[in-house]
């Protein structure tokens, strides 16, 4: 007899994703899947998408999901949950879309402590558009638009977006995790089933950061990738708890 | 145009008016911004919100106002946002995200003066913005000009039922000056629109429970697959200019001049039409009420060859062109307009027609 080890979560549809190989956000969709099914909850989520790679996320994922315009995501939400209160409603965004155009409707939804959930996605880079700096991209890093690396005088500082909203008194819920290796993985998947919860229980405004590796647009090979954000983006952005 | 048995006379502001006419619509879901001269109608939103269990959220921004407006109805719910002149420029992304994505929703614009931060007068210079595009892409809003309390409470309330019945934003272009008089208004005890059932939209996004997933988006990367969308909202858009035209004539039948005016521009012009037919200038009113599907035909029908017309509009003169595609001979077409949120008066009107009339 046949003993199944490893299937597909239900809420993952059966296709090729559009991902680079080495890609984060892979991993961090199945990641979201492996929660969604493990809580039964499929059939009562409403995502909503960003703009940035993971725009065509609902086609992989096997529920409910909405596009928003770039950057508008949490507000988008906001109108979700307040008609649909007892929907898992969650946001998927990555750093530009949370942290550049849309970083006053993260403040705010968090401030009003909106129970979403929101899975920020930070590799440090626009992906979509040719690997543009982000308002994450550490110092020195070098990308289409910091040929030289990112220059603090002209450029500003990485920002510490989760650390803003910690301090909000509406979040009630934020960690920052990694998928560099298994045992982050692992983490970042309880913090995902912890933001749930959270909202499930309606506590509030609950939101994991992902650090998430880009090896396209960093220039190199997947595991170097992985292996970058343990030597270089852990120290900008440290991971752990920041609220609860 | 208003049949209502007068069951039940408020004495109210046209911005109120408005959101009376969302609740009677079965509006449930409002999201809106401080802009002068519309708070009024944002105040009564928070308080009817409350009281008939809706959801009521003072948003951070016009942006996220009209987003959370897009997540409401992607949820199903009859949802409005409200601003003035330069908050409805925010909201113009919003709206072009909308009609992308087959969305229902109202906006209201009570136009001030501009351009730019420009002043908190009563304005008609955003016809151009409403009626042609105003955001990115080929997309079209029914657009409804009242010129009343009583109608900005009545076509509000009938944008919510055209807004669900072709899955588009639709806009109530009011002013300052309508948004803030007072007047009697009839509130009949109709309730909801007939339209209004959550249950029926079979699109929203409600989980899919004994369902397919269903999806909301209007990014179509696949080769062919955003003409075919932008067919099909040409479509629609079509049937819209057939079924959703709307004016109102004032003594045009024996008329040698017509005034073409709109919302607050058209109470001033009827008066002025008046006075003009006691000095034996045979003067009638035409006034679109939907600006954008614009009574094309309508218009060209009161024009017996010689017919002068004169465009009155708080404006520069934007409506006016419309009335020359309309009438189509330029030379007979005159225009009357106050700019930077001036109103004209009726003797302005009148001495532009007795001349005209030489």
């Amino acid at each position: 007899m046949e003993k199944i080890v490893f299937k597909k979560p239900e809420s993952l549809r059966e296709i090729t994703t559009h991902y680079c190989a080495g890609c984060g956000h892979g991993i961090i969709h199945r990641l979201v899947c492996e929660v969604v099914d493990e809580l039964g909850v499929r059939e009562n989520v409403v995502a909503v998408a960003p703009v940035g790679c993971a725009v065509i996320a609902y086609d992989y994922w096997d529920f409910d999901v909405t596009e928003a315009a770039h950057g508008r995501t949490p507000a988008v939400a906001t109108g979700i949950k307040r008609v649909l209160p007892d929907r898992l409603v969650f946001t998927y965004q990555g750093d530009g879309d949370l942290a550049a155009i849309g970083t006053s409707e993260i403040i705010h939804a968090a401030n009003r402590g909106e129970n979403i959930s929101v899975i920020f996605v930070n590799n440090g880079v626009y992906g979509m558009t040719g690997g543009q700096m982000a308002p994450t991209t550490v110092l020195g890093q070098r990308t289409a638009t910091t040929r030289k690396g990112r220059d603090s005088g002209r450029d500003g500082f990485p920002l510490k977006i989760s650390e803003m909203i910690a301090v909000l008194e509406g979040a009630r819920y934020i960690e920052r995790t990694s998928v560099s290796s298994p045992k982050e993985i692992l983490k970042t998947k309880r913090a995902i089933k912890r933001a749930f919860e959270i909202q499930i229980h309606n506590e509030g405004f609950s939101m994991v950061e992902i650090l998430s590796m880009c090896p396209t647009y960093w220039g190199l090979a997947p595991l170097e990738a992985s292996k970058r954000i343990e030597a270089q983006m852990v120290k900008a952005y440290p991971l752990g708890i920041l609220k609860q | 145009m208003n049949k209502h048995k007068p069951t039940n006379r408020m004495l109210i502001t046209g911005n109120e008016a408005c959101g009376e006419g969302a609740v009677k619509a079965g509006c449930r879901f409002y999201a809106g911004y401080p802009i002068t001269p519309q708070n009024e109608l944002t105040a009564y939103m928070s308080k009817r919100m409350d009281e008939v269990g809706g959801v009521f959220i003072q948003a951070e921004s016009e942006l996220a106002a009209i987003n959370m407006v897009f997540g409401a109805s992607v949820a199903g719910a009859r949802a409005m946002t409200t601003s003035s002149s330069p908050g409805i420029s925010l909201k113009q992304e919003g709206i072009s995200y909308l009609s992308g994505c087959e969305l229902p929703a109202v906006i209201v614009n009570i136009m001030r003066g501009g351009p730019g931060l420009g002043n908190i007068a009563p304005s008609q210079s955003d016809y151009f913005q409403a009626t042609k595009g105003g955001g990115h892409g080929d997309y079209r809003i029914v657009v409804f000009a009242p010129a009343s309390c009583q109608e900005m409470m009545d076509f509000t309330s009938h944008a919510f039922d055209i807004a669900d019945r072709y899955r588009n934003p639709v806009m109530i272009l009011g002013d300052g000056m309508l948004g803030q008089m007072m007047e009697p208004i009839a509130v009949d005890g109709a309730g909801e629109t007939k339209d209004n059932a959550r249950h029926t939209k079979k699109w929203a996004l409600t989980g899919c429970k004994g369902r397919k997933p269903n999806i909301i988006r209007s990014l179509l990367l696949k080769e062919g697959e955003l003409e075919k969308l932008n067919i099909k909202l040409q479509k629609k858009f079509g049937e819209m200019k057939k079924n959703e035209v709307k004016y109102e004539t004032y003594k045009t039948e024996d008329a040698d001049v017509v005034i073409v005016a709109y919302g607050i521009s058209s109470r001033i012009s009827r008066a002025a039409a008046d006075r003009l037919r006691k000095e034996k200038i045979k003067t009638g009113l035409f006034r679109p009420i939907s600006l954008w599907p614009f009574p094309y035909r309508a218009l060209k029908s009161l024009d017996k060859g010689k017919t002068k017309f004169l465009t009155v509009e708080m404006s520069a003169g934007q409506m006016v062109e419309d009335v020359r595609l309309a009438v189509q001979d330029d030379k007979r077409i005159q225009f009357y307009g106050r700019l930077g949120g001036a109103v004209p008066t009726e003797e302005e009107i009148t001495e532009k027609i007795v001349n005209m009339a030489k």
